[in-house]
């Protein structure tokens, strides 16, 4: 076993944890409060790449790119909400389900006919180009590690938001119980706003930090979503601690799954047999973990009180 | 006798399908032949899904997967056929009930672990499931991964039929829609039909007067995968090509809309949204390749404004001549 390689990998399941953090909360909360499934996520996560692609090759900057891209992601993300989404939170999920699969058809289609079908790269920084000494000797990418305490940060500062603050008050009453709320005078609408706003903000967020190291193409937002799916089942939907501790869990798994597996079969398959299952085996251990997950508590592993 | 515009569109629609050979033969348009022949054969699947879906509201997003794998049974049994030269690996015999068999055990495990839980978490679970063996797919190597598997030979059904001839290949799969659609109206219409379409409205009155829920939900999991598998052998011998990309969960979306555009827990509503949805996206994509952003918005108008489906403003006739 290469001690510094699990480290690295161990090191980038927490960097694709992260991301997956930031994706799978705005998910979780906006099902949690509008009782709203929203597969066109994943949409936004994509437009916030190709927003900053876009700033990026405009200003030469990748850090005032990004800037720019996070608010034009929000006006983005409302402005979906009022056209499109919000007749349909009354509906039940099948249709929210349809509508917003026609929405990933639209917004897809919408990419290729403005930026073209073929993927886009983002120049980094000089200063986080480098890589640092994580231990002597072991060099990592300054960027992932960037990622992480973005990441970290964000996560943090969610904690605050929610747990210590007003807004927050009402984001953990609105999961309870939404009627409640509303009867108690609380403007029910521009809470939902408020919340799709803050999902679209950090699905942004998460691609514009990935889109550096992946390509900015057609069709990223999907992968990732259905990740994020597996991430809020496993936390329980509606939880952001349980979101949180899934999005580490699965992401450390997939990675390290991937790039040990295959040795891992070795020890007791024929290096062919090893080789060829591998990948395919690899990929499948988080929905394992869903699997199991589910078979032992079917709610998920958190549950935000009142349900 | 009166007959009611529902009964006149479905006995309508069955007699244009079994026209479609003589016609598009005498216009020499192989093409339009072709493409009914998909129409039908996913139709097949739409009315599996609609078996769970409409009938008993289990709406399962990773549908696409039994299609796959069924289409994989023949994909790589003709594989080994010519490679290795197993002769009785082709044979369309033994493809259908082998496919039966693997899509009915991938739906056993699926659907065991799925119905445990309801709602959107249903609808995730499922998904995730059909990516998972859409991954696997992609993850075979030895069997083209990502590009898929060129059919080198179709499924022989030698002494019986043959359908590497298109017309003859047509008749088949509208004879096994017919009987897909018999069979689903029998077991709707039955006792076990009957606690399905109960499931849907409540569960925990079914189960209260002790009733299994959970067993009859999964039965009927298992059959709508088995039924998905012999689409999927029909698929792969049409396309004469197996990729992972059917098991896509696009795909599994494509399905649903089709039994939602047609009507859900209709018997012929599948049916119906299966053409609807082929017709619209060959009339779109003939106009511009970037049909899907026309498709996309006239989803989410027919999701807000038509529900209910095609069957539905047909029943609305029926209705309304009364």
């Amino acid at each position: 076993m290469d001690w510094i390689l699990l480290l690295e990998q161990c090191l980038n399941g927490l960097q694709l944890g992260i991301l997956l953090f930031l994706l799978a909360a705005g998910l979780t909360l906006v099902f949690g409060i509008m009782d709203f499934v929203n597969l066109a996520h994943g949409s936004l996560y994509m437009m916030g790449a190709y927003f900053a692609a876009t700033f990026t090759a405009w200003t030469g900057s990748f850090l005032i790119g990004a800037a720019m891209a996070l608010p034009t992601a929000l006006l983005f993300g409302i402005a979906v909400e009022a056209i499109a989404l919000r007749t349909l939170y009354s509906r039940d999920h099948l249709e929210q389900v349809l509508a917003t699969f026609g929405l990933i058809l639209f917004f897809n289609e919408l990419v290729r006919v403005v930026w073209g079908p073929a993927g886009l790269d983002i120049a980094l920084p000089a200063f986080l180009e480098t890589s640092v000494e994580i231990l002597p000797g072991v060099p990592y990418p300054t960027y992932r590690i960037a990622i992480i305490i973005t990441g970290l940060v964000v996560a943090v500062g969610m904690a605050v938001l929610v747990n210590h603050t007003r807004v927050g008050m009402l984001i953990r009453a609105g999961a309870s119980n939404r009627e409640m709320v509303g009867a108690l005078g609380i403007n029910i609408q521009l809470l939902y706003t408020l919340v799709f706003g803050l999902g679209t903000v950090l699905a942004a967020l998460a691609g514009l930090m990935a889109a550096p190291i992946l390509t900015v193409q057609i069709g990223m937002g999907e992968t990732i979503l259905i990740l994020a799916f597996v991430v809020i089942v496993i936390g329980g939907i509606g939880s952001i601690r349980g979101a949180f501790v899934a999005a580490i869990l699965v992401g450390l798994i997939d990675t390290v799954g991937r790039a040990f597996l295959a040795d891992f079969l070795r020890l007791f398959l024929t290096n062919q047999v090893a080789e060829t299952a591998g990948p395919a085996m690899s990929s499948m251990l988080i929905y394992i973990l869903m699997a199991a997950v589910l078979a032992i508590r079917p709610q998920g592993l958190f549950q935000p009180r009142g349900h | 006798m009166r007959i009611s515009p529902s009964v006149a569109v479905a006995a309508g629609t069955i007699i244009l399908l079994a026209l479609v050979p003589p016609i598009t033969n005498a216009l020499q348009e192989p093409f339009y032949l072709g493409l009914f022949l998909r129409l039908m054969i996913l139709a097949i699947a739409a009315i599996s899904l609609n078996l769970i879906l409409g009938f008993g509201n289990m709406v399962s997003f990773g549908h696409a997967a039994y299609l796959g794998i069924g289409a994989y049974v023949v994909g790589i049994g003709t594989f080994h056929a010519i490679e290795n030269n197993i002769d009785w690996l082709a044979n369309g015999f033994l493809h259908v009930p082998l496919a039966i068999t693997a899509s009915s055990l991938a739906a056993l495990i699926i659907g065991a672990i799925s119905i445990r839980t309801r709602g959107v978490y249903f609808i995730m679970i499922t998904l995730a499931f059909g990516q998972m063996l859409y991954f696997v797919g992609v993850g075979l190597e030895v069997y083209g991964a990502d590009d898929g598997l060129s059919l080198y030979t179709r499924s022989e059904f030698s002494g019986v039929i043959d359908i590497n001839d298109n017309t003859q290949f047509y008749y088949l799969v509208l004879v096994i829609l017919l009987a897909t659609l018999y069979g689903v109206k029998r077991l709707v219409d039955s006792r076990f039909g009957l606690v399905i379409r109960g499931s849907r409205s409540n569960e925990c009155r079914l189960a209260s007067i002790g009733i299994p829920v959970y067993r009859y939900k999964l039965v009927a999991f298992v059959i709508a995968g088995a039924i998905c598998g012999v689409a999927g052998v029909l698929l792969a011998n049409r396309t004469d090509f197996v990729s992972p990309d059917m098991m896509h969960w696009t795909r599994s979306g494509d399905l649903i809309i089709m039994v939602v555009l047609g009507g859900i827990g209709t018997l012929f509503g599948p049916l119906y949204g299966a053409a609807a949805f082929l017709l619209i996206e060959e009339f779109l994509s003939g106009i511009t390749e970037h049909w899907q952003i026309v498709f996309g918005p006239l989803l989410i108008l027919i999701v807000i404004f038509a529900r209910g489906g095609i069957a539905g403003t047909v029943r609305a006739l029926d209705k309304f001549r009364e």
